[in-house]
């Protein structure tokens, strides 16, 4: 389980990185997407990996902690994913403002050459 | 008046929330209740700076939202930092706003909702006690900096807009790939538990612990633009509307009081082992930015991105002082930061009313009447500004020299002062009387690069002064409004006033600089901490 995950977080915060630094707009998103993914895999990593617990305690129990996931880091994930989602829409708008004022889809504005 | 605490968060957030749905034949009634909800917060804002400064201890005051335990819940805390900084944000903003009354509101939909989200996030990233509350509010301000710096729009501006926008992206990555590792690690996200926490933590736990606020660190200081992660700041800055560079000229500001606040927090004198942690990187960082910023000033072509230039100047000033670790220099820095963001503020609204005469930038106006159909037959030479001034091109000019002397740092306005308070604690650390030998090399280092980089703006506003007041033949005397020179004069005058009456100033930032060194004092009043260890399970 350990190396599943942290294989994923690997290959996908390395493609986002090198997507990154690639010099068209759709590049780049993507490249963005893929790494809030492998950081949202990472914040959920942070809590451990208890298989089969569940993060919310039985209703009227008092219930033993070590019995339980940490629900925190879950609930840091699901506000990463909306304010990453909000900004990537933004950045999108952005982008087809970018495409539309200097006619291609470099990140510095230039048009392409060939 | 615990209440209180809540209200710089508020205020902004339900006066953007009510601009959204009017139309623009509201715009008298949405300028308005800007200009109102901007008065608000400095007056909620100094009676914050009141309290926090009342008696000689070091008066933190929590609100918990929801009132549930400091542990559980999410707090705010208001001290003599946040709420001098909650002050600086509210001129700023009412300076700006006042500015972008006359033209710049109309250039472009929902100015207003934009700004008061901007001061929102700007205010909750000041008063959080809470990491991940940090990150939220980050994003509450970077988003509506987003909207704000395409302000305008035209070819310029969503070019820088978009490396920004990347740049920013990517930093708020690392921002949450720290704060969880440092949850992991730690298991608390409050700042008062975390600092409370660390100096008990086992050895193996230190190394990841120390990455995790690393990483974080490099998110902070990607906003506060230290090289070599500084280089988007100033096509961006001088690329956006001056309103909206002026109120960024406080968005610089967050990344470093994020820094400010954690590191002399978590890794203060009292945190064991990891006492002092990253204050050498962040030294040897503000001096590099420094040396960037003093040689982008001296390349700089055009007057905004010279004033793009000298945030830098005064970013890697803050991070160097901040990482020469003496309470005095912190002191002297917050003065510093003061007048710094006042002064740089009041030069991005300047420059455009000296650029006015000339017909640079005319092209990007044109695009935008153009794209949003305001004023389609508008000339450049018949600009409507409302009452114009008399003499303009002597207020301007005058203004001008002050901007000059309050970013150089020549006396004898308030930037000599901060600068004088910042050497003055790195050449005497234990107050007068004791010989220069003690110095630190670390000390003349700070020493040069702070007097080089005066030298250094002073050369370029000369020449830059020369160029466009004196030297221009193409110019035309700007026609400019009094609402418009109005701001400019506020905060010049701030400044001037931070001048005569520098001794309360000082005394407040000496007394601000010595609660952030003394950590405990901070986490005794947000959290309990006797009762802490029970708590824990």
């Amino acid at each position: 389980m350990e190396l599943i995950l942290a294989l994923s977080i690997g290959v996908l915060g390395g493609s986002g990185v090198w997507l990154l630094m690639r010099p068209r707009t759709f590049q780049l998103i993507i490249g963005l997407s893929l790494l809030s993914y492998a950081v949202n895999l990472f914040i959920f990593s942070m809590g451990r990996f208890p298989v089969g617990r569940p993060p919310v305690l039985e209703p009227g129990t008092m219930g033993d902690p070590a019995q339980y996931a940490d629900p925190l880091p879950q609930s840091l994930v699901l506000t990463a994913i909306v304010i990453g989602f909000a900004t990537t829409a933004l950045f999108l708008v952005v982008m087809l403002a970018a495409r539309g004022l200097t006619g291609g889809d470099h990140v510095d504005g230039r048009r392409q050459d060939r | 008046m615990q209440q209180l605490a809540i209200a710089p968060i508020l205020l902004p957030l339900l006066a953007g929330a009510i601009m959204i749905p009017m139309d623009d034949q509201r715009g008298r009634l949405r300028a308005a209740l800007g200009v109102a909800s901007a008065l608000g917060l400095l007056a909620v804002a100094l009676a914050l700076a009141f309290l926090a400064d009342a008696g000689d201890a070091a008066p933190v005051f929590v609100y918990r939202l929801g009132n549930w335990p400091a542990l559980f819940g999410i707090v705010l805390v208001v001290d003599r930092l946040a709420a001098m900084l909650l002050v600086l944000t509210a001129l700023l903003g009412l300076a700006a706003l006042l500015f972008s009354l006359v033209r710049w509101q109309r250039m472009g939909a929902h100015f207003h909702a934009l700004f008061q989200f901007q001061l929102m996030g700007l205010n909750g990233a000041f008063l959080t006690g809470d990491l991940f509350n940090l990150f939220v509010f980050f994003e509450v301000l970077l988003a509506a900096s987003y909207g704000l710096a395409l302000h305008g729009s035209g070819v310029a501006r969503v070019k820088a807009g978009l490396h920004y926008i990347a740049i920013n992206l990517a930093a708020s990555l690392l921002f949450l790939i720290g704060v969880s590792m440092i949850y992991g690690v730690a298991g608390t996200l409050n700042m008062a538990d975390l600092a409370a926490r660390i100096p008990a933590m086992p050895a193996e736990d230190r190394p990841l612990l120390e990455a995790g606020a690393a990483i974080l660190a490099m998110a902070f200081l990607a906003k506060a633009a230290m090289w070599p992660m500084g280089f988007w700041l100033a096509p961006t800055y001088s690329a956006a509307s001056p309103p909206a560079a002026a109120i960024f000229s406080m968005m610089s500001k967050v990344g470093f009081y994020a820094v400010l606040r954690l590191s002399l927090l978590l890794f203060g004198a009292d945190a064991g082992a990891s006492a002092g942690f990253g204050g050498t990187w962040l030294f040897l960082g503000g001096l590099a930015t420094i040396a960037f910023g003093a040689i982008s000033v001296l390349a700089t072509q055009d007057l905004s991105r010279l004033a793009g230039a000298s945030v830098l100047i005064s970013s890697g000033t803050l991070l160097a002082a901040l990482g020469a670790g003496q309470e005095a220099v912190t002191g002297g820095a917050l003065f510093y930061l003061a007048s710094s963001a006042l002064a740089i503020g009041a030069f991005f609204l300047l420059v455009e009313l000296l650029e006015r005469g000339r017909e640079v930038g005319a092209d990007v106006l044109a695009v935008t009447q153009e794209a949003f159909g305001d004023r389609p037959e508008a000339d450049e030479e018949e600009v409507e500004v409302g009452t114009p001034i008399p003499a303009t091109m002597a207020v301007l000019g005058a203004c001008f020299l002050c901007c000059a002397l309050l970013l150089a740092g020549l006396p004898p306005l308030s930037g000599f002062i901060a600068k004088f308070a910042m050497l003055d604690g790195i050449l005497n650390p234990a107050g007068l009387g004791r010989s220069p030998s003690a110095v630190p090399p670390g000390g003349w280092a700070l020493l040069a690069a702070l007097i080089l980089s005066g030298l250094a703006t002073v050369l370029a506003m000369t020449r830059a002064g020369i160029r466009s007041l004196w030297a221009a033949t193409d110019r035309s005397v700007p026609r400019v409004g009094v609402v418009e020179i109005a701001p400019v004069l506020l905060l010049l005058g701030l400044c001037i006033g931070m001048t005569a009456g520098a001794g309360p100033v000082l005394r407040y930032m000496q007394s601000t600089a010595s609660a952030l060194h003394a950590a405990p004092s901070y986490v005794g009043s947000v959290v309990d901490v006797s009762g802490q260890t029970e708590a824990r399970p």
